[in-house]
């Protein structure tokens, strides 16, 4: 099987978040692979290494994405991909990575590519289904599990907490979502031989694209962190009592009922 | 110059890092309280392919270097010493000497199950008599047609309880003094070889410390690690690469405890304030966060040169007796900064308190690396 996983570096966001000019400040973050990408990862391995073939990570990303590239090679991956548009095109979003990941991707008789269900950092699970819709090819989201057999593959899908079974067949493109596997970790002989395998390294120019193709849709207002979380209320006095003051304060005060 | 690790490093320590807030954090209090042997917690480094890991790939090994070796100390140091201690012991006095002075039959035998994990790596080196003075070594080792047969006792031994071989130190011309020591790889299943774990330790509780008793221990004349007579200049090389260890292991605890002793005084409030506030704790916190960084510095500088294959001696003192005077101090501030929480377990900078301690002490005293320092700049 030919399999690609899409991965994208992210700031962790387990870790201090400040914001300086309107942007996340990039001094003092954390930066690992999106843990959504992750499972995508670990689900292209796994089922590498029981279908044969290939598994190929792929980036958008400037040289420093290289680094989340060599993890998942480290994980297992065979080879790595690395499109470096940040020279040509100023802004970026979910519409101008589809269409450069697509383009990258039409020649290349993908039986399956895997993406993260969202990254972390922008949220907007946009990115894989653009890129299903631009090759063509089935997609299935928010997958928890999946199994292929022959070119049939049989998918488990979240639903809101609840899960939905779907039959499909390959070529296909599917977004993980927390629950489809557990990642592994990079051994200390992946480690030692992630810096020798294969990582190709592109440029804008290298695609049949040009910059007006891939033009971003949507426009960055302003970027702001949430409001800091105010102390919360403990209710006292009998059960009943409580309950009905609960009732009251979410009708009244948070207006959710 | 460049003071970035390489990118294998990095990976090292992410990799280390997160498996030991996953897996070695989470039972390290309840490991402290019982005693129990980390022995799941290698299971799971032998399948990551780091028990072996700055050995040779020819012998299982993860041909890294020793860098990552203090890293993967460490980082393991960082949240278990006793788990710290343990690889520490298992790669710089386990497989080192193997490594460094076994022919390649020895380290086909016996290297590769310790780079596999199969077997933890120990050295039986400390006698009740011999400590830093290896002159006062009581054990002997006398060849009887093919065999050596070795008679004495040890103690102080590291993981011997899970060790399916290790390199013992023996007389074996008294009249040679310290050109007359040498170095056995010996079986622990070998009849009259007895491993006795019953030390009550002030700390480092769930590290495997033993005293072994050799009573007629005959093992085929093979079995001699390097030369005849080498013995003593041998585990001083040794001890050169596991001083790097406890230094790695040093740094790796201080942080442990300085994260604390930085988290708790930004939550604890006093007098209206966080007592992150107070000039009094402040200082404290710089002093440990600067020393902290020093000794790193000099444990990764240690490390670098012997991985040039420069002389690293001096080095190597430096790193282990600055960092681990700097640890015990920065545990003793950590503790301070609890105040009352600090004496109590549940807080955790009690046990590296305790554990701290054994840094001073083990693989050369803190007296022993200031002779090997004075030695060293031509006293």
């Amino acid at each position: 099987m030919n399999i690609y996983a899409l991965v994208k570096r992210t700031f962790d966001t387990e870790e201090k978040i400040s914001i300086s000019n309107g942007a996340i400040a990039e001094d003092g973050a954390e930066f690992i692979i999106n843990p959504y990408d992750e499972y995508a990862v670990e689900e292209a391995i796994k089922l590498r290494d029981e279908h044969g073939g290939e598994v190929t990570v792929l980036s958008i990303g400037d040289e420093d994405s290289e680094k989340q590239l060599r993890t998942a090679l480290a994980m297992g991956a065979d080879k790595a991909v690395l499109i470096n548009i940040e020279d040509d095109i100023d802004d970026i979003d979910e519409y101008t990575s589809a269409k450069v990941i697509a383009d990258y991707l039409k020649d290349k008789n993908a039986d399956l590519i895997l993406a993260g269900n969202v990254a972390i950092d922008g949220g907007s699970g946009q990115v894989g289904p653009r890129v299903a819709e631009l090759l063509g090819i089935n997609y299935v989201t928010t997958i928890t599990e999946l199994t292929i057999d022959g070119t049939n593959a049989t998918v488990v899908r979240d639903v809101e907490g609840d899960s939905e079974t779907i039959e499909t067949s390959l070529p296909l493109l599917v977004t993980a979502q927390q629950g489809l596997n557990e990642p592994r970790y990079p051994s200390l002989p992946g480690i030692m031989k992630a810096k020798k395998k294969p990582l190709e390294d592109l440029e804008f120019d290298d695609l049949d694209l040009d910059e007006d193709d891939v033009e971003a849709k949507t426009e960055t207002k302003e970027v702001f962190l949430p409001p800091a979380k105010a102390a919360g209320r403990v209710l006292e006095g009998e059960p009943a009592d409580q309950a009905a003051e609960l009732i009251k304060l979410l009708r009244n005060e948070a207006k959710v009922i | 110059m460049n003071f970035d690790l390489t990118d294998e490093q990095q990976m090292v320590r992410k990799l280390v890092r997160e498996f030991a807030e996953a897996e070695v954090a989470p039972g390290a209090d309840e490991r402290d309280r019982t005693g129990e042997f980390p022995k799941e917690i290698f299971e799971k480094f032998s399948e990551l392919g780091l028990m072996g890991l700055p050995f040779s790939e020819e012998y299982g090994g993860g041909g890294a270097d020793t860098t990552s070796f203090a890293i993967v100390t460490e980082e393991l140091s960082r949240v278990c010493a006793s788990t710290g201690i343990t690889y520490s012991a298992h790669i710089s006095l386990g497989g080192a000497p193997l490594h460094l002075f076994g022919t390649p039959e020895q380290k086909e035998k016996y290297l590769t199950p310790i780079c596999t994990g199969e077997s933890f790596g120990a050295f039986g080196l400390t006698e009740p008599n011999a400590g830093s003075d290896a002159g006062g070594t009581e054990t002997t080792a006398v060849l009887e047609g093919d065999e050596w047969v070795i008679n004495g006792s040890k103690c102080f031994i590291t993981n011997a309880s899970y060790a399916k071989h290790l390199a013992v130190t023996a007389i074996t011309d008294r009249s040679k003094g310290t050109n007359g020591i040498s170095a056995f790889i010996v079986p622990t299943d070998t009849p009259g070889f007895t491993v006795i774990a019953n030390y009550e330790k002030m700390g480092l509780h769930s590290s495997n410390t033993t005293e072994l008793i050799l009573e007629n221990v005959r093992v085929p004349k093979e079995n001699l690690l390097g030369e005849i007579g080498n013995g003593y200049k041998q585990f001083l090389a040794t001890l050169d690469g596991g001083r790097i260890g406890i230094g790695a292991m040093a740094v790796g605890l201080a942080q442990g405890a300085y994260e604390k002793a930085l988290n708790y005084a930004q939550e604890r409030k006093q007098f209206g304030r966080s007592i992150s506030n107070f000039q009094a704790i402040q200082f404290k916190l710089a002093d440990m966060a600067m020393n902290i960084e020093l000794s790193r510095n000099m444990v990764y500088k240690a490390a670098w040169l012997k991985d040039q294959g420069r002389p690293f001696k001096k080095e190597a003192a430096f790193a282990k007796l600055f960092a681990s005077e700097m640890c015990m101090r920065v545990c003793d501030q950590a503790v301070q900064i609890h105040g009352g929480y600090g004496y109590i377990k549940e807080y955790q900078v009690e046990r590296f308190f305790r554990d701290a301690k054994l840094l001073e002490i083990g693989e050369g005293t803190s007296e022993v690396q200031r002779m090997v320092i004075a030695k060293q700049i031509g006293c």
